[in-house]
Parts: structure tokens; sequence; C-alpha cells
């Protein structure tokens, strides 16, 4: 029932902040947000690390086709509905110094963004997690194209395009999936479960077709090479909130559905196509990397940096190994922390200097004592510096790929140069150095940015510094899953 | 059989009605004259009758299409209350015209005799001619009246000599006569039958304007007034859908393997012509009249996959799809009759901008309706295409289905160009005002698009 209650609370909560128009609005959504994750805390510290799915419903939906309205947590979820939970009261607070016209619709918008997102984290149906899946894309296609910089039109709806296109291969595996089960040609005796699907005998050669009807549906969500065109643009144009859950939470849809669907029901495809994979995700990795370092606008930095870490995630995910996989889903947290804290330092550099061009910068520092701090530590965050939350993630997830293929693995691990390269050239650049006419009266955080940032730097540190608390709870889920693959 | 000896008596009436002094009685009858047909159409539910020696019958299907058509039709005349105001318009005709229709929309949807089918595609597209040129002054009316009445007249004709030769093949007009020579003459069935069907599905695919004869549609949908054009496109789809289920799921399942090859290439035709094409319109009104091609082409895989679930998906599809196609055009006749300038009708894409901050309400239903068409989850449309599509591939046509799911990608670029106009352009224009019945209408096909997108076992359970 506590599933069924995350992902409807956020509706509930969206429809009221509808309903009011005035200035209170953010205040509402706020507090509907910081209770949801008071539900979501719940559920991290009152879940039991083993491979069950714990808090679940299930009702009949489709009576006659076998579809049920299905979901719980369990290991591989649990800390993607806490990220959810957590960054979500955030995304909404570093909104609250800004003005955007009709507010009541853009923070509605947010939270039922967030009640689809906990959606497709916890589904157990195959078809919900599809129809969450596309659910989401909705609320944020508007948020950024209604609130969005000069180009958004064309460059949300090239998002929307390829990524419900992507999506649509997902459905007709899915369906052919769906038929697999149960005995052929009887209706009503399939099933869309999710655990029914990965007990399907398909053949290699069916294997290798769903494989890549997933892999292209996933691949453009998270981003992989070459499927990523629209992501840095959408990233750029996007207001800083909707970049915010872009990146900091849907991607994660990506790469959490090529472990929930993808691996288990076609481990065959992926011991054929997985290589490919593998290499198309590592070439992300240095591709997005240089990109980012030739960048003079700070939000596509930013943006080719989400493309480069998110490529190691696949690439971790894709080696089938045990800390690849692991790493991926302590990276999915650490990262979207790191990603939305960015994020939000880039948004308050951008309402002080009115500029995302980091030429125009620099000597920041000087006015902002609090703001360098936050900023030193979301980066180090970021470019994986021990006891931070990003050398979790990203050390398991090298040692994966290394497990998988040493020369791989070696390319790969250029991303923490690389990585360092990027960040501290940006750090620089607008951090240190003269002044200039645009940073002469910077101010220092204000206090509700401060509550924005403070928890952020918190995370950081203690995913760093005790990761077990969170790779315990996955831990067995990750083990159950190896062994439905190698079965 | 109530319904149709109902809707002949109160088309009569509704002529009569027509003399009264007062305008304002016709559009109360007529709804009235709608909902008693709709109540009467139940009254045989869960029941199986053979009417008029065996020409008609009724069970739970027929009984769910004559629900969704005559649904439809409620909702396009309670659109109507135009005509009210417009001095050159005939409520009391066009009102008695569609009562008529509907008749043979019933007869083709329940249809056991081939004489009956004819009779009701007939008595359908006659009054369709008419309504397509009711606009008497106005020169794309007369057109495209002109132009689909010669068309349809072919392909009568040719729906009709297939009905010969099948007589010729098999001496009967029943279709479980014919089903039974089918199965009887098992490997030897006359040439004859095969010529028949192949015209008789000719005719009746024109009918529901599937590619290669969808060549009409575009023109006259534009030409019609928009009212009478959805009316069309919903009315004479479902009906001509259900007769083709009901003549392919009864007669010809034991010659599946002849003719489930030309049904399929007529729907791969359908979706890329449709879709590539609509995708390239800079009026709304012909992207609707292609969208309306599309969706034949998406209702057709039902068919080419008939099996035991082909029923209840054609149904539900055909629903959900009326329902959008409905407030999309309710919305096309408000924002026309607003927004049209001199010698230009408001019927391309800009005639939506800025809709969204003059009448968030009207933007709101459009975007729903447009979403439903493009088979967004959430919405009736994604269940239907979902029902449709996982027959096909219960029936092995995987292949078809990629086709059909491609095409969809290319909907959702034509459908939503609609919203970002509506959403993210700006206009001077000021707040179109909206009746308070036309507003119920619209919300009402909203709130069940996206009731059918949350639950629809709702109506699967009819089935």
């Amino acid at each position: 029932m506590l599933t069924l209650t995350l992902i409807l609370f956020p509706i509930v909560a969206a429809l009221l902040v509808l309903a009011v128009r005035s200035e209170q609005t953010k205040q509402l959504a706020f507090v509907a947000a910081l209770a949801e994750f008071g539900l979501a805390a719940y559920a991290f510290l009152n879940f039991k690390a083993d491979t069950t799915s714990q808090f679940g419903f299930d009702y009949p939906w489709l009576a006659n086709f076998g579809i049920r309205f299905s979901a719980g947590i369990d290991g591989v979820s649990i800390l993607l509905v806490l990220l959810t939970g957590l960054l979500t009261p955030f995304i909404i607070l570093s909104a609250f110094q800004r003005k955007y016209s009709r507010p009541n619709v853009f923070f509605a918008l947010i939270l039922f963004m967030q009640a689809a997102l906990i959606g497709v984290f916890t589904a157990r149906d195959a078809f919900l997690f599809y129809l969450f899946f596309e659910a989401a894309l909705i609320p944020i296609y508007f948020l950024a194209a209604l609130w969005g910089g000069e180009n958004r039109i064309a460059v949300t709806f090239k998002f929307f395009v390829y990524t419900i296109f992507g999506s649509l291969f997902m459905l007709v595996a899915l369906v052919y999936l769906y038929f697999q089960t149960g005995t052929p040609g009887v209706p009503g005796s399939h099933s869309a479960a999710i655990v029914d699907l990965y007990n399907l005998k398909l053949s290699p050669v069916a294997q290798g077709w769903v494989f890549w009807a997933f892999f292209i549906a996933f691949a453009i969500k998270m981003p992989v090479f070459p499927f990523h065109t629209w992501q840095p643009d959408t990233y750029t144009e996007s207001p800083t909130q909707a970049t915010m859950l872009l990146a900091g939470i849907m991607l994660k849809m990506g790469v959490y559905g090529v472990i929930r669907l993808l691996l288990p029901i076609a481990p065959a495809g992926v011991d054929t196509w997985g290589f490919t994979a593998i290499v198309l995700s590592v070439i992300g990795i240095v591709y997005g990397s240089i990109i980012a370092i030739r960048q003079r606008d700070i939000k596509r930095l930013i943006a080719y940096s989400s493309f480069a870490h998110v490529g190691l995630m696949a690439a971790g995910v894709f080696s089938l190994t045990e800390n690849g996989l692991q790493g991926a889903l302590v990276q999915m947290l650490a990262h979207g922390i790191n990603v939305v804290g960015m994020f939000f330092v880039a948004d308050v550099i951008l309402s002080r200097t009115n500029t995302r061009l980091i030429d125009q910068m620099g000597g920041i520092t000087q006015h902002t004592p609090r703001l360098t701090v936050y900023f030193m530590i979301l980066l180090l965050g970021s470019v994986a510096l021990p006891l931070t939350n990003g050398f979790v993630g990203e050390f398991l997830l090298l040692l994966g790929v290394f497990e998988y293929n040493n020369v791989l693995g070696a390319v790969a691990g250029t991303t923490i140069i690389l990585g360092a390269v990027y960040m501290l050239r940006l750090f620089q650049k607008t951090m240190f150095g003269k002044k200039t006419e645009l940073t002469e009266t910077f101010t220092d955080v204000s206090a509700s940015e401060n509550w924005v940032l403070i928890p952020l730097c918190i995370m950081v540190f203690w995913i760093g510094i005790v990761p077990n608390t969170f790779l315990k709870l996955t831990e067995p889920a990750v083990a159950n899953l190896l062994q439905i693959i190698n079965q | 059989m109530l319904p149709i000896v109902l809707l002949s008596v109160f088309g009569i009436a509704m002529l009569f009605l027509g003399f009264m002094k007062s305008r304002a009685v016709l559009l109360p009858a007529a709804l009235l004259f709608l909902l008693v047909a709709f109540a009467a159409s139940f009254l045989d539910w869960n029941h199986t009758y053979l009417y008029f020696k065996g020409m008609l019958l009724t069970n739970n299907l027929t009984i769910l299409f004559s629900a969704i058509v005559l649904l439809s039709a409620f909702m396009i005349v309670a659109l109507s209350g135009d005509f009210l105001e417009d001095e050159n318009a005939q409520p009391a005709e066009y009102y008695a015209i569609m009562l008529f229709s509907l008749v043979g929309a019933i007869m083709m949807i329940g249809f056991e005799n081939l004489i009956m089918l004819f009779v009701g595609v007939e008595i359908l597209s006659v009054s369709m001619y008419v309504l397509t040129g009711s606009d008497k002054r106005n020169l794309r009316s007369n057109e495209a009246a002109l132009k689909y009445f010669l068309m349809g007249a072919f392909a009568t004709g040719i729906l009709l000599f297939g009905m010969a030769l099948l007589y010729g093949a098999v001496g009967s007009f029943t279709i479980t006569d014919i089903k039974a020579y089918v199965l009887l003459a098992k490997g030897g069935v006359s040439l004859l039958l095969y010529m028949g069907l192949l015209l008789v599905l000719i005719g009746l695919l024109f009918k529901v304007s599937a590619a290669p004869f969808h060549f009409w549609t575009p023109d006259v949908y534009d030409g019609a007034p928009t009212l009478f054009t959805a009316f069309m496109s919903t009315v004479v789809k479902t009906a001509g859908f259900a007769g083709l289920l009901r003549l392919l799921s009864v007669s010809f399942t034991d010659i599946y393997n002849f003719w489930w090859i030309i049904l399929a290439a007529i729907t791969v035709l359908t979706l890329l012509i449709s879709n590539l094409t609509a995708a390239y319109q800079t009026s709304f009104k012909r992207m609707m009249a292609y969208s309306s091609i599309s969706h034949a082409g998406y209702l057709l895989i039902g068919l080419v996959a008939l099996g035991q679930q082909s029923n209840g998906a054609l149904a539900f599809y055909s629903l959900a799809y009326s329902l959008a196609t409905i407030s999309a055009f309710g919305i096309l006749i408000l924002v026309a009759k607003h927004r049209g300038t001199e010698g230009r009708s408001g019927e391309s894409y800009e005639a939506f901008n800025g809709l969204a901050h003059h009448n968030p309400l009207l933007a709101f239903v459009l975007a729903v309706s447009m979403l439903s068409l493009a088979g967004i989850p959430l919405t009736a449309g994604f269940w239907g295409k979902f029902m449709v599509f996982s027959a096909a591939v219960e029936k092995g046509f995987v292949w078809l289905l990629v086709v059909a799911v491609l095409m969809s990608a290319v909907g959702i670029y034509y459908y939503f160009r609609v919203v970002i106009a509506m959403y993210f352009r700006s206009s001077e224009t000021e707040r179109i005002r909206v009746a308070p019945f036309y507003q119920i209408v619209l919300i009402t096909a909203t709130v069940l698009t996206i009731v059918l997108g949350i639950a629809p076992g709702l109506v699967q359970k009819l089935v």
C-alpha cells in the first residue's frame, strides 16, 4: 500500500496545487514534496535487504488480458525511489527565487512528473512500466517547452519525438514477450508480470531482437552514443528545474530499464550484443568528456558531463558483473545528487550574471565564500574524489568494466582524468581569476539557496563515507538478478 | 431492430417539426430522439435475435457498435447549435437525414444478408452525399459533394457487382449460407467467390477510405461543413468496419489465407500513404482527413489479424477514435468560426496559435484528443492501439506491428504540431466564447477518453 500512496500522493497534491492560484503555490508544492520524501524515507528505513518486493499492491486492471496494476519496491528500485523523493523537494525549492508565469501549472507538472517516475521505478507489470515510462514524458515536455529558452519549441519537440520513437520499440518488444507467456494462442493465459517475463525461454535469435528493441528505447533515454543528440540542446534550453528532473532522475529511467527488463529477459542477447553496447557507451564517455572540455556554455558543459557519466553507468550495467550493477545503482543516486547540485550552482550564477558563457565570468569566489565551498564539494563529488559519493559508484563501475574487458576498462577510466579537466577548468574560469563587469556585484547564496545546497553537500559525503548503508540494500537483489541472468 | 424503426419514425417526425415556427425545438428534439434510440438499442442486451426473416441480427457486439454510432451522432448533433443562428441552414432536414443515415449504419453493423448490407451502405452514403453538399452557397462544398457522389456511386457499383458474383457462386445472399458453402467446398471454392469477395472488399474499403481507395477523402472532408466531416469520419468509419468485421468473421474465415495478404498489403499502403502525407499538411482539417485514413489503417490491422480479440479491439478502437475525433472537429468548428480571416477560413494550424492562453479548457480538450489519436498512454487511444496491435502479434504479424509503430511515431509529429501551436505560440486574437452545452459535450468526450485510458476494462467487459 505504501507504494500506491507514493504514486498517488503527488498526483493528488498536483491537482491541489493546480487549483491554488495564489503566491502560496510554491510553498504548498514544497510541503507536498517534503511529505512525499518522508514516505520515501520511511520506505528506505524500513526496507529489508532481501530479494522480495515490499510495500506492494496488486489489482486486476485489464482482467481478460491478464494485465495487472501491480507495483512494489525491491532492492533494485529502493535507491531510485529514495532519489526521486529526495530530489523533488530541492528541485521545487530551487525555483523559489525565480518568478515563473503560471506557477501553479509549473509546480503541478513537477509533481505529476514525480508520480510518473515513482511509477516507473516500482512497476511490477511490464505494461504498467511502459505506461509510466511514457507518462513521464508529458509533464517534462510541457515544463521544458513552456518555460524554456529561445529555441525551446524546436528543441523540445525533437526530444519528444525522439524519446517516444524509442519507447515504441520497447512497446513492440513488450507485446511480443507478453504473447510468449502462458499458452500460445490461448487468450487470457498470458501475463505481463515482469517476473513471468523473466521465466521465458526465448530463442537466441528472438533475444537478439528483444535486446535491440529495448536497447534503442533505453539508450535514447539515457542517452548512449549515438542516440544522444537531443540531450545537450534540451538540457540547455529547458528551465533549470526541468533540466534537474531530466538529468537528475529521468535519465535513470533508461539505466533502470536496462537492469529491470533488458538484462534478465534477454541475457543471450546481451551475450551477443553486449560488447557493442559497451563499446558505444565507452565511446560516449570519451566523446562526451572531450566535448565538455570545449564548451563555453556552463549548462552545456554539465549536460555533456552528464552524458559521459551515464555512459559509464551503461557500460557497467552491460558488463553483467556484480560490481558493475551495484556501482550503477549507487552511481544513479550519487549522480542525481551531484548533477542537481551542479545545475543549481549554474542557475545561481546565471541568475546573478544573466549569462551562461564561461568566458564572461571570473573572480566570483571573492564575494562568495559559501557558494565556493558548496560548488567545490559538488564538483569533487562529480569528479569522483575518494570519500565523496561519486567515488563509490565510479570505482565499482570501472571495476565491473575491467572485469569484463581490460582495454575497455582502461579507456573508460579516462573519464576520471577528463572529468577532472573540464570540471576544474569550469571552476577556475568562473570562480577564480579577474572579476568581470558581470561578476562585480555578485552576492553570496541566500537562505533558501542554502537550504538546497547544504543537504545536497551532506549527501555527497554521507554516501562517500558510509556507502554500505546503500550498498547493503541493493546487494541481495543484484545477486538474485545475476542468478536469473546466468540461468 | 427497435432503433431502426424508431430512427425511421423519428426522422419523419423531425421533418414535420421543421414546419413549426420555432427553430429552438429542433435541437432538443433531435437529441431526445437519439437518446431514446440509444436506450432502445440496449433492450436486446444479452439476447441474440434475428429480425426481418433472418435479414438482420442483434447480439451484444452489434449492440455495442450501434451504441458507439448513436453516441457519436448524439455528441455531433449536440455540437450543432450554430445552425439555429445561421439563416441559410436547414436544421430540420439535416437532423432528419442524420437520423435516417443512422438506420443505414445500424443495418451495416447487424446485417445477416448481403442485401441488407447493400441497403445500409446506400442509405448511409446517399445521406452523406447530401450532407456534404448542404452548404449550398459554398463552392468547395458543392465540389466535394459532386466528387463524393461520383466516386461513391462507382464504388457502390463495384460493391453490388461483387455481391452478384457471390450470389452466383453460392446461390444465396445470407452470410451463414456463404460460410456453409466455403466450408463444404474446401479446396474447390468457385473462382466467382474469390472475385466477388475481392470486389465487395473494394467497395467497403472505399467507404472506410483505405488506400488506394482514399483519394476522395481529403477533398470531401475538407469541403464538407466541419460538423458533417465529423459525422463522416466517425459514424461512417465505425459502421464500415463493423460491416467488414461481420462479413469476414462470419463468412470467410475458412479462406483466410486468400484475403489476409490482400488486406495486409492494403493496411501497409494505407498506413504509409496517410501518415507521410499528413505530415506535410498545412491545414488542420486536411491533416484530420489524412489522420482519419491512417486510423482506417490501424483498424484494418485488427481485421488482418482476425481472431477472438478482434471484436473487442475494433469496438474499443472505434469508440476511442470517435471520441477524440469529435472533440477535435468540435474545436475546429469554434476556432474556424472565430479566427477565420477574410477570404481564408481559420482551418490552418496558425489559427490555433495561443489558444491555451485565451481558452485553456479548449486547448486541454484538443490536447487530450491529439494525445489519444497519437496513442500516448493514459488516453483511450493508447489502449485502442494496444488491443489492435496485440491482436496482430497474437497472430504472428510482428512485422505489421513494426510498420504500424513506425507510422505511429510519424503520427506523433503531426498531431503535436497543433499542441505546439496552442501552447507555445502566441497570437493577438481574443478569447472564444463557448456555449455551455457545447462545453459539456467536449468535457464529456475528454473525460471519457481519460477514464477509458486509465480503466480500459470498463468497455472490455462488455464484449
